[in-house]
C-alpha cells in the first residue's frame, strides 16, 4: 500500500507528462472504431498524432499500464491504475493503443505463458508492433465453442494444421493468431484442445474478409492448409487449451461489457446526443428520457466494471460473473448506439454523410451480443453456474 | 475514486445483522407485526439500538457506534432483505445526519437519545404526491422571537408514532428546517393505511408554535443540514431496496428450484433461467452503485450528489423488477396473501416514491452529467 503522499505524487507526474505528451488532437472528440489505433506492421495512423501519441505512451508502459515493466508495462498498482484512468479521462485522453493483444493474449500469457514467451511476445504488443487476432469460432463451432475441428498433427518438432476459422475479427490486418486447434481428436471434447499460436505470414494461412451490414470487413475467414507450427509456440500444456481459452475468455467479456463507457471515451451520452441534433434542436422528451436510463445505466456497470477490478485485486477474479458484465454491458452499447442514431435523424442515414462512421458504428454494435458469447449464452452461464439451475 | 470491496468489518456487521434479522426479524415477524394492525416494535427497536445500529452516524463522543454510511447501508441491504419494520431510516440516518451537521449542545444530547434508542424522528418535507423539497409552500411566519407553522405535509415516513419531526417550512429569504416535538399544540397526525404496512401519516400544523431553538441550523438555509440528511436517507433507502431486490430473489429462486410442472422442476425451464439469470445481472450492477454512494458519503459527502442519486435510480428499477418478476415467476401461489412475495412488492413501490422516484433521481444524475 502506498501512501497518499506517494500516490498524489504519482498523480501530478503523470498530470505533467500527459499535458507535455499527448496531443491536442488526441483529447476530446467522440472517437469511433475509425479512430481507434491497433497498431500493428499493416496499420495506416490516421494521423501523426496518432502515431506520437501511441509511441510516447509505449515508451512509458502507458499502452499497458498495469503490465510488468520487464515486459513492457508501467507495472502499476491498482491504486494507480485507477489514478491513470482519472487522468486519462480529465483531458479526455483516447487510448493510446487498443488490441486483441492486450485486452486477450497479453493477460493469458501473463497467467499461462512461461517467462520466455512472455518476453518474446508482450513488448512488441505493448509497443503496437505486432498486431494479433483471435482463431476460436468455426463454421461448425459458435456458441458452441469447445467443438472445434481445425486439428494439429504431432509431427515431432511441429504440428501439422489444418482447418477454418470463422469471424477471426481484423485477420486480414493481423501478424500473427491464437488460435483453439484439436490436438488429441479422441479426448472428450474439451481436453482434446491447444492454445497455439500462429504467424500469418507463414505458408497455407490464407485470409479472407467478410462483407458486413455495416459495409465494413471486420470480420474475416481464415483457412490453414499444412501449416507448421513448431511446438514452442504453445501456451499452457498440449490439451489443456481450454482452460487458457475460458481464461481468455473472461477477458474478453470483460473488454466488450466496457465498451459501453469506452466508445464515448468517458463523456456523458446525453452530452454526446445534444452535439448530434440539428442546430436549434433540443432532444424530445422520449430521447431525453431513454437517455437519462442508459447514462444511469452506464455508470453503473462501470462501477461494476471497478468494482470487479477491486475484487480481483483483492485476491477473488469475477470468474463466472465476467458472462455478466459481458451481458450487461453490450445490451446497454447496442441501446447507445439506438439512441446515438435517434438523435443523428436523416443526417445518421447516409454512409459517411454529415455523421461520419455513425451508422456503420451502429451496425457493427450489433455483433457485440453474438461475438464472445450471446447474451442468450451468457444468461445459460449465469443461471447454470451462480444460481445453481437446471440439470 | 472510492475502493468497491467490502471491508472485513463491512462483512463481519452483514453477518452479525444476518444472523440476528433472521432470528428477530424475519418476514413472518413482519406478517405478525401487520396482522396486529402495529407499524413499530418498540422492543426491537431497543435491541437494534443496544448493538449500536441507532447509533451508526453518532459520533462516539455522543454515545454511537459511528460505523459511517457504508455501514448504515450494508445494516439497511440486510433489514431489506426480510422486511424489517423500523425507525432506522427516519431516525438512525435521516435525523441524525441532520443533528450531525448542527454543532450545538443540544443537538448532540438529540444524537446521544437517538444512539440509546431513546427518541424517533420523522422527516415532514412532502406536501403533494412528489418528493420536492424546494417547492415546499408551508410557512413559517415571524411572529417575536419565534415562528408560526401553518400547513399540511403528506407521507410523513414513520410520522404517526415518531416522538419528534423535522419539519421545512417556507421562511422569509429561504427554507427553514424545524425540529420539533410531534405533540407540540395545533399539530393533528393522520396515520395513513399505507400498501406496505408500515406507518406514514399525513399531518396537519395549525398555528404552530416554534422558538428560535427549535431551528436546526440557520434560519433560510435548511438545505445545509437538510441536503446531507437527504442523500444520507436517500443512499440507505437504495441499499434497503436492493436488499429487498435480493431478499425477492432468493426466495424466487429458491421457488423455481422447488416448484414442479410438466415432470420436472421449473427452474430447468431455460425461459424461467434466463429471467432470472437477467435479474441477478440487473441486482449485481445496482450493488455496485449502493456501496459506491456509501462511500462518497463516508469519504467526500459534498460531493456525493451524483453518486447518490445514481444509486436511488437504480435501486428503484431494480427493486421493481426484482418482485415483478418474482411474483411472475411464483405464478399463482405469488398473488395470494398468504404468500410473502406480495409483502415485497407492495414496499418496492413505497421505497420506489419515497425521497425522491426514478425519475427524479435521473434528472439529478442527467444534469451533473451535463444534459
Amino acid at each position: 500500500m502506498q501512501s497518499n503522499t506517494e500516490l498524489e505524487g504519482f498523480r501530478a507526474e503523470l498530470r505533467d507528462w500527459l499535458e507535455a505528451n499527448c496531443p491536442t488532437e488526441m483529447r476530446g472528440g467522440e472517437p469511433s472504431e475509425a479512430s481507434v489505433c491497433w497498431g500493428g506492421k499493416n496499420f495506416e495512423f490516421e494521423s501523426d498524432a496518432q502515431r506520437v501519441w501511441m509511441e510516447r505512451a509505449a515508451a512509458q508502459g502507458y499502452t499497458v499500464p498495469t503490465w510488468p515493466k520487464e515486459y513492457g508495462g508501467a507495472g502499476l498498482t491498482r491504486t494507480q491504475e485507477k489514478i491513470f484512468k482519472e487522468e486519462m479521462d480529465r483531458i479526455g485522453a483516447r487510448n493510446p493503443l487498443q488490441s486483441f493483444g492486450i485486452w486477450m493474449l497479453g493477460p493469458a500469457l501473463l497467467h499461462f505463458g512461461s517467462h520466455e514467451q512472455k518476453l518474446h511476445y508482450l513488448p512488441p504488443i505493448a509497443r503496437g508492433e505486432i498486431r494479433w487476432c483471435q482463431g476460436y469460432s468455426e463454421p461448425g463451432a459458435g456458441s458452441d465453442l469447445a467443438s472445434v475441428q481445425t486439428r494439429g498433427e504431432d509431427k515431432g518438432d511441429h504440428w501439422l494444421v489444418n482447418g477454418q476459422k470463422i469471424w477471426t475479427s481484423y485477420a486480414d490486418k493481423a501478424d500473427w493468431i491464437f488460435a483453439l486447434v484439436r490436438t488429441d481428436r479422441e479426448a472428450p471434447k474439451h481436453k482434446g484442445i491447444s492454445f497455439l499460436l500462429i504467424n500469418m505470414e507463414d505458408a497455407g494461412v490464407e485470409t479472407r474478409p467478410i462483407k458486413l451490414i455495416s459495409g465494413a470487413s471486420v470480420f474475416c475467414e481464415t483457412f490453414f492448409t499444412d501449416v507448421k507450427v513448431p511446438k514452442d509456440q504453445i501456451v499452457g500444456d498440449e490439451n489443456r487449451g481450454w482452460d487458457v481459452a475460458k481464461y481468455l475468455l473472461t477477458h474478453e467479456r470483460e473488454m466488450i461489457s466496457g465498451g459501453g463507457q469506452g466508445l464515448s471515451g468517458g463523456r456523458a451520452l446525453g452530452a454526446v446526443l445534444n452535439e448530434s441534433l440539428a442546430e436549434g434542436q433540443q432532444m424530445d422528451t422520449t430521447l431525453r428520457a431513454a437517455a437519462m436510463r442508459c447514462e444511469v445505466d452506464a455508470l453503473s456497470i462501470g462501477l461494476t466494471l471497478e468494482r470487479y477490478k477491486d475484487q480481483a485485486e483483492a485476491g477473488s477474479g469475477a470468474g463466472d460473473a465476467s458472462a455478466m458484465l459481458k451481458y450487461m454491458g453490450t445490451e446497454l452499447n447496442k441501446q447507445r448506439h439506438e439512441l446515438l442514431m435517434s438523435a443523428g435523424g436523416s443526417d445518421a442515414l447516409e454512409w459517411d454523410g454529415p455523421l461520419g462512421k455513425r451508422p456503420a458504428d451502429w451496425l457493427r454494435t450489433k455483433a457485440n451480443s453474438i461475438e464472445g458469447g450471446t447474451s442468450e449464452v451468457m444468461l445459460s452461464i449465469v443461471s447454470r453456474r451462480v444460481l445453481g439451475l437446471g440439470a | 475514486m472510492a475502493n468497491l470491496v467490502m471491508t472485513e468489518d463491512e462483512t463481519m456487521l452483514a453477518d452479525a445483522a444476518r444472523g440476528f434479522l433472521d432470528k428477530s426479524a424475519p418476514v413472518k415477524a413482519f406478517r405478525d407485526l401487520r396482522d396486529a394492525g402495529k407499524t413499530h416494535d418498540a422492543k426491537m427497536w431497543k435491541e437494534m439500538a443496544d448493538m449500536g445500529w441507532a447509533g451508526v452516524l453518532v459520533p462516539e463522543a455522543a454515545g454511537g457506534s459511528d460505523m459511517g454510511h457504508a455501514a448504515a447501508g450494508v445494516l439497511a441491504h440486510e433489514m431489506g432483505k426480510t422486511l424489517v419494520v423500523s425507525p432506522f431510516l427516519s431516525t438512525a440516518v435521516i435525523a441524525a445526519t441532520a443533528l450531525r451537521n448542527v454543532s450545538d449542545a443540544r443537538a448532540e444530547k438529540a444524537l446521544s437519545a437517538i444512539a440509546g434508542g431513546e427518541v424517533t424522528y420523522a422527516l415532514a418535507v412532502d406536501e403533494t404526491s412528489k418528493f420536492n423539497p424546494d417547492a415546499t409552500s408551508m410557512v413559517a411566519t415571524r411572529e417575536g422571537n419565534g415562528f408560526r407553522l401553518s400547513g399540511k405535509k403528506t407521507v410523513v415516513v414513520d410520522g404517526g408514532l415518531a416522538d419528534r419531526l423535522l419539519v421545512l417550512a417556507k421562511t422569509d429569504d429561504g427554507l427553514t428546517l424545524f425540529d420539533i416535538p410531534a405533540d407540540r399544540d395545533g399539530i393533528t397526525r393522520n396515520a395513513q393505511n399505507m400498501i406496505d404496512a408500515r406507518d406514514s401519516a399525513r399531518i396537519d400544523f395549525d398555528n404552530v408554535e416554534a422558538t428560535g431553538d427549535d431551528v436546526l441550523g440557520q434560519v433560510d438555509s435548511a438545505m445545509s443540514v437538510l441536503k446531507p440528511a437527504l442523500e444520507a436517507g436517500q443512499a440507505a433507502l437504495a441499499a434497503e431496496m436492493t436488499g429487498l431486490s435480493a431478499g425477492a430473489f432468493g426466495m424466487t429462486v429458491g421457488y423455481l428450484k422447488e416448484r414442479k410442472q410438466f415432470g420436472t422442476v421449473i427452474g430447468n425451464f431455460q425461459a424461467l433461467q434466463h429471467r432470472a439469470a437477467h435479474l441477478w445481472c440487473e441486482i449485481e450492477v445496482t450493488s455496485s452503485a449502493i456501496l459506491n454512494a456509501g462511500r462518497m458519503l463516508d469519504e467526500d459527502p459534498d460531493n456525493a450528489t451524483l453518486a447518490v442519486s445514481l444509486a436511488k435510480a437504480r435501486a428503484t428499477s431494480t427493486a421493481q423488477l426484482a418482485v415483478q418478476e418474482g411474483v411472475q415467476m411464483h405464478g399463482g401461489i405469488g398473488m395470494t396473501d398468504a404468500y410473502d412475495i406480495g409483502f415485497y412488492m407492495k414496499r418496492a413501490r413505497v421505497g420506489a416514491e419515497w425521497l425522491g422516484d426514478y425519475g427524479y433521481h435521473a434528472g439529478v444524475v442527467a444534469k451533473h452529467r451535463g444534459f
